[in-house]
């Protein structure tokens, strides 16, 4: 009985949410709350709940919660709020503010444990049909997560109505919940079932194998109950599966992620390293300074341009670039250009203009971290299924390396310079002798490869704290991919980099954060010994000096 | 390529600077002096004296000879085979480590929780009994063992698959600061059984002797002088050896020495595992003095250091390292203390400084002004063992 009531309600709601918004229907349903009969209190509440108006909802949620009152001289509905000599008083329906009255003038409207069942049925329903898709979402999502049998009708009447393809599919999802659970027939059940284990989710994995567990527990089954159990333990399974793979496709992402992290500080490496056989100890330290010129745009940004600010991380790439690369040309010119073939002194040397340049920005800077803030256009996240959801930053950082290679192999393949860079890679003495000026290209490769190492830390200040210390804690895993993917070639260190992020990251899961580092530093020292010129290794007699 | 065994060219006093047997004595006198002046200045000078050596400074000056030992063990491997390490924090730190858990065991019941066979760390952790490899470092014999066995083993294996795989020059400097950097990780763990991020701290006494007392604050300082005198009559021996000639020919020109027919990966393993266990027996010595060992020896930066202390002193001069690592711990402290914000500045322009135009660091270009100075008819401005400068 009381279903097909709910049912006409819900169908008159429906009719009449999309019409204007009436006060006058909802001031008569609501009157019925004047009266002392529960009876009528509660004719009166399926009233205001099938007006239709956008303030039903919060009228029944003022009275769900104790706070609706009635003026003794015009009975009138509001809300009160404590002031000082007494309580100022709201009119629920119309808003409109009805002055500082004292308590003895208004009546409080008591509500029953029944009425409070009700209120709470008819607001989950007034949910379900409210016009901002995101809450009508989130309806969708609570009702499955608290799975109340009476939800059913309702569920399934707003799903006839739902035209946004997202709540639709959280609503059969909420639904396919409840009739799983309560369901009459197996038939409904098993077709539930079929729903649920289309959508897995952490959730849903939650929901069968409870109900998994409980039909176990069950002494003496019936037969349908059997048959449903086995339904219950092949869904669960196939969630479970579906989860698995779900999560290796997250795995996959946090280490491309990784991956892509590691390349943008090691690409600039692999320039250097692989170009001009120089061991750059102060790479990290140019990161560092491109994560603080990001700091540095950001706040001249934010103090003569403030309309620009959430485009200042467009503008800190190529400053970072400029700033690190004119860094790098200085240090070659002043000191690497010295000590060219020696390569053990250059590791020595950059590892003292590191020191020297972090005890330097710690100076100008401080020593705390600096605050680089995200825009608006790179935080959230994009959620794919129930159990996926990349973030923004993450997924920018992806495709900011990838152009950061691509760009990189343009300049390197059909560029001039690009093409004496390669010249004096392969035969330095030769490419002099063809009038290549080998010390500058050896000043300006230094310089891209130091620019290249400013992108990355505009890069890093999205996802680590900008500090002296930024750069060092990317050198050795810089080093550790250069070695792996073998110097002189982009490709190996694309390789290094992505199949050390995601070896990482597949690790985590099973021995921790720091034992999968340590893992991933041992594997790197044992290959170093099987292929001592790393994965893509240049061929020749360049190997031998 | 500078003929490397031509010795009759050198002037005598070149031959003293280079440790060759007349500079070795000379070195070794100072060392004998200084063990024999410092504790009498610290127990019979009245503390007023302008000659008294205050304990405090005794403590000091024994850990400067702990870093002495560890920059001649890093020379030995770097001046003199060409092996630049980046990770030879890791071996003094384990010699450490060893020496900290002799200690850990020998404070017994008087930790903070009483428990006379765990140490406190792993009563915090709720451990119910000693992990395996903490066994038998109640002994002092088996303790000293392990601070050579322990480095000297890691570094056989290190090495056996590093030198046998011809891993060399820049890959093998990224390797072993990958070493100690893995290290580093895996002590910070508080499941590793070594105290975490804390390390191994509020030692009591050795061998009896409460440390906190002078006495035994000097006996360390003797013991330590000991040490650095049997590393350094260890190395010249070994590089004044026929083994050490191979050695430099493998520094100076590693292929040329294989295709002679040497096998050139035992002789560097050999010389390294040597290097480590120096290093192991420094950091052993290191700690008593300290009074704490942390991961954060491990750490690649304090190996790197190490180099720089060799580099300044005078690469492939025994006794250059020794003073290298002297003159920058002795700038560190009065650096650290005085100029806080300096310090960094200092060493960070000290490595740019000493590659740039101090290759041979002090002792070796101090030696080759006097050569000129005294201006031999021979003409060799270049010292005992010359380094390599290869050409473009």
């Amino acid at each position: 009985m009381r279903i097909t009531i709910k049912t006409i309600i819900v169908a008159l709601l429906y009719l009449m949410a999309t019409q204007a918004p009436a006060y006058a229907d909802l001031t008569d349903a609501a009157k019925g709350l004047l009266s002392k009969s529960y009876s009528d209190k509660i004719q009166a509440t399926e009233a205001i709940a099938a007006s239709g108006d956008p303030q039903a909802a919060n009228l029944l949620e003022t009275l769900l919660g104790g706070d609706l009152y009635a003026t003794k001289s015009d009975a009138r509905l509001v809300s009160r709020e404590k002031v000082s000599g007494g309580y100022q008083i709201t009119d629920i329906i119309t808003e409109e503010d009805l002055g500082v009255v004292e308590s003895g003038d208004l009546s409080k409207i008591r509500i029953n444990n029944k009425m409070r069942g009700l209120i709470n049925d008819l607001l989950g329903r007034l949910t379900l049909l409210n016009e901002d898709p995101d809450l009508r979402l989130k309806a969708a999502d609570s009702v499955f997560k608290s799975r109340p049998k009476e939800m059913i009708v309702p569920l399934r009447d707003a799903l006839a109505a739902e035209t946004d393809e997202t709540v639709a599919g959280a609503m059969r999802r909420a639904l396919a919940a409840l009739n799983f659970l309560y369901g009459e027939t197996p038939e409904i059940q098993a077709e539930a079932l079929l729903i649920l284990e289309e959508q897995p989710g952490p959730d849903v994995k939650s929901l069968l194998s409870a109900e998994a567990n409980r039909m176990a527990a069950i002494q003496n089954p019936s037969p349908e109950i059997q048959e449903l159990a086995k339904n219950v333990d092949t869904a669960l399974a196939k969630v479970e599966e579906k989860l698995a793979m779900l999560g290796v496709v997250e795995n996959v992402f946090q280490g491309i992620s990784l991956g892509s992290v590691l390349l943008l500080a090691a690409i600039g490496l692999a320039i250097t390293f692989g170009v001009m056989g120089v061991i750059n100890m102060a790479h990290g330290e140019m990161v560092m300074i491109g994560a603080y010129t990001t700091y540095v745009v950001q706040e001249l940004c934010r103090n003569f341009a403030p309309d620009l600010l959430v485009y200042s991380l467009v503008a800190a790439i190529p400053a970072a670039f400029i700033v690190a690369g004119l860094c790098g040309v200085a240090i070659e010119r002043s000191i690497i250009r010295f000590l060219y073939g020696r390569p053990l002194e250059t590791l020595l040397a950059t590892w003292g203009l590191s020191l020297i340049l972090q005890q330097f920005v710690r100076t100008i800077f401080g020593p705390t971290n600096k605050e680089v803030s995200s825009p608006d256009w790179l935080s959230g996240t994009w959620e794919i299924t129930g159990g996926l959801a990349l973030t923004y930053n993450r997924i920018a950082i992806i495709l900011f390396a990838a152009a950061v290679l691509f760009m990189l192999m343009l300049v390197l393949r059909k560029t001039a310079f690009g093409l004496q860079m390669r010249a004096v890679t392969q035969n330095r003495r030769m490419a002099a002798s063809m009038g290549i000026r080998t010390g500058w290209v050896d000043a300006m490769t230094f310089g891209l490869g130091s620019g290249v190492a400013g992108m990355a830390g505009v890069a890093l200040s999205q996802i680590d704290n900008v500090s002296p210390n930024l750069g060092q804690a990317y050198i050795v895993d810089s080093f550790m991919v250069v070695v792996f993917g073998g110097v002189g070639n982009l490709w190996g260190t694309l390789v290094g980099a992505l199949s050390l992020g995601v070896a990482n990251k597949f690790l985590e899961p099973y021995a921790g954060a720091v034992l999968a580092k340590i893992f991933i530093l041992v594997f790197i020292i044992l290959f170093i010994q099987k292929r001592p010129r790393g994965l893509f290794a240049l061929k020749g007699r360049a190997v031998e000096n | 390529m500078v003929d490397v065994i031509n010795k009759s060219q050198k002037g005598p006093f070149v031959s003293l600077m280079t440790g060759l047997p007349g500079g070795g004595k000379t070195f070794l006198g100072i060392l004998l002096v200084a063990a024999l002046l410092v504790p009498l200045s610290n127990t019979l000078l009245p503390a007023s004296s302008p000659f008294h050596v205050p304990t405090y400074l005794v403590s000091l000056m024994g850990k400067y000879v702990c870093f002495a030992l560890l920059a001649l063990s890093v020379d030995l491997i770097w001046g003199f085979a060409g092996i630049l390490s980046l990770g030879h924090g890791a071996f003094f730190a384990l010699g450490g480590y060893a020496m900290g858990m002799y200690l850990m065991r020998q404070i017994g019941d008087r930790g903070v929780y009483g428990n006379p066979i765990l140490p406190d760390f792993m009563v915090f952790l709720n451990w119910t009994e000693l992990p395996w490899y903490w066994y038998g470092f109640d002994m002092f014999l088996f303790a000293m063992l392990m601070v050579m066995l322990v480095p000297g083993l890691l570094a056989f294996v290190f090495g056996w698959f590093a030198f046998r795989s011809r891993v060399t020059g820049v890959y093998l400097s990224i390797i072993t600061q990958a070493m100690t950097y893995a290290l580093l990780l895996a002590f910070f763990r508080n499941d590793m059984g070594f105290g975490g991020n804390n390390g191994l701290t509020d030692f009591k006494d050795l061998l009896g002797f409460d440390l906190q007392a002078t006495g035994t604050r000097l006996g360390l300082f003797v013991a330590s002088l000991i040490a650095l005198a049997f590393g350094y009559l260890v190395c010249s021996f070994i590089t004044q050896s026929k083994l050490g000639r191979v050695l430099v020919a493998i520094r100076d020109a590693e292929s040329r020495t294989r295709f002679s027919g040497y096998r050139v990966e035992y002789y560097k393993l050999f010389v390294f595992v040597v290097s480590a266990v120096l290093a192991g027996i420094a950091g052993a010595l290191y700690v008593p003095q300290v009074g704490i060992i942390n991961p954060s020896e491990f750490s690649p930066a304090n190996s790197i250091e190490v180099v720089i202390w060799v580099a300044v002193g005078g690469r492939g001069t025994l006794w250059g390292a020794v003073l290298g690592a002297f003159i920058v711990n002795w700038g560190k402290s009065y650096f650290t203390g005085s100029f806080p914000e300096a310090w960094l500045y200092m060493l960070g322009g000290l490595f740019v400084f000493s590659t740039l135009f101090l290759p041979k660091g002090i002792v070796g270009t101090s030696a080759n002004w006097i050569e000129k100075l005294k201006n031999t008819r021979q003409g060799n401005p270049d010292i005992g063992i010359p380094l390599p400068v290869k050409e473009e």
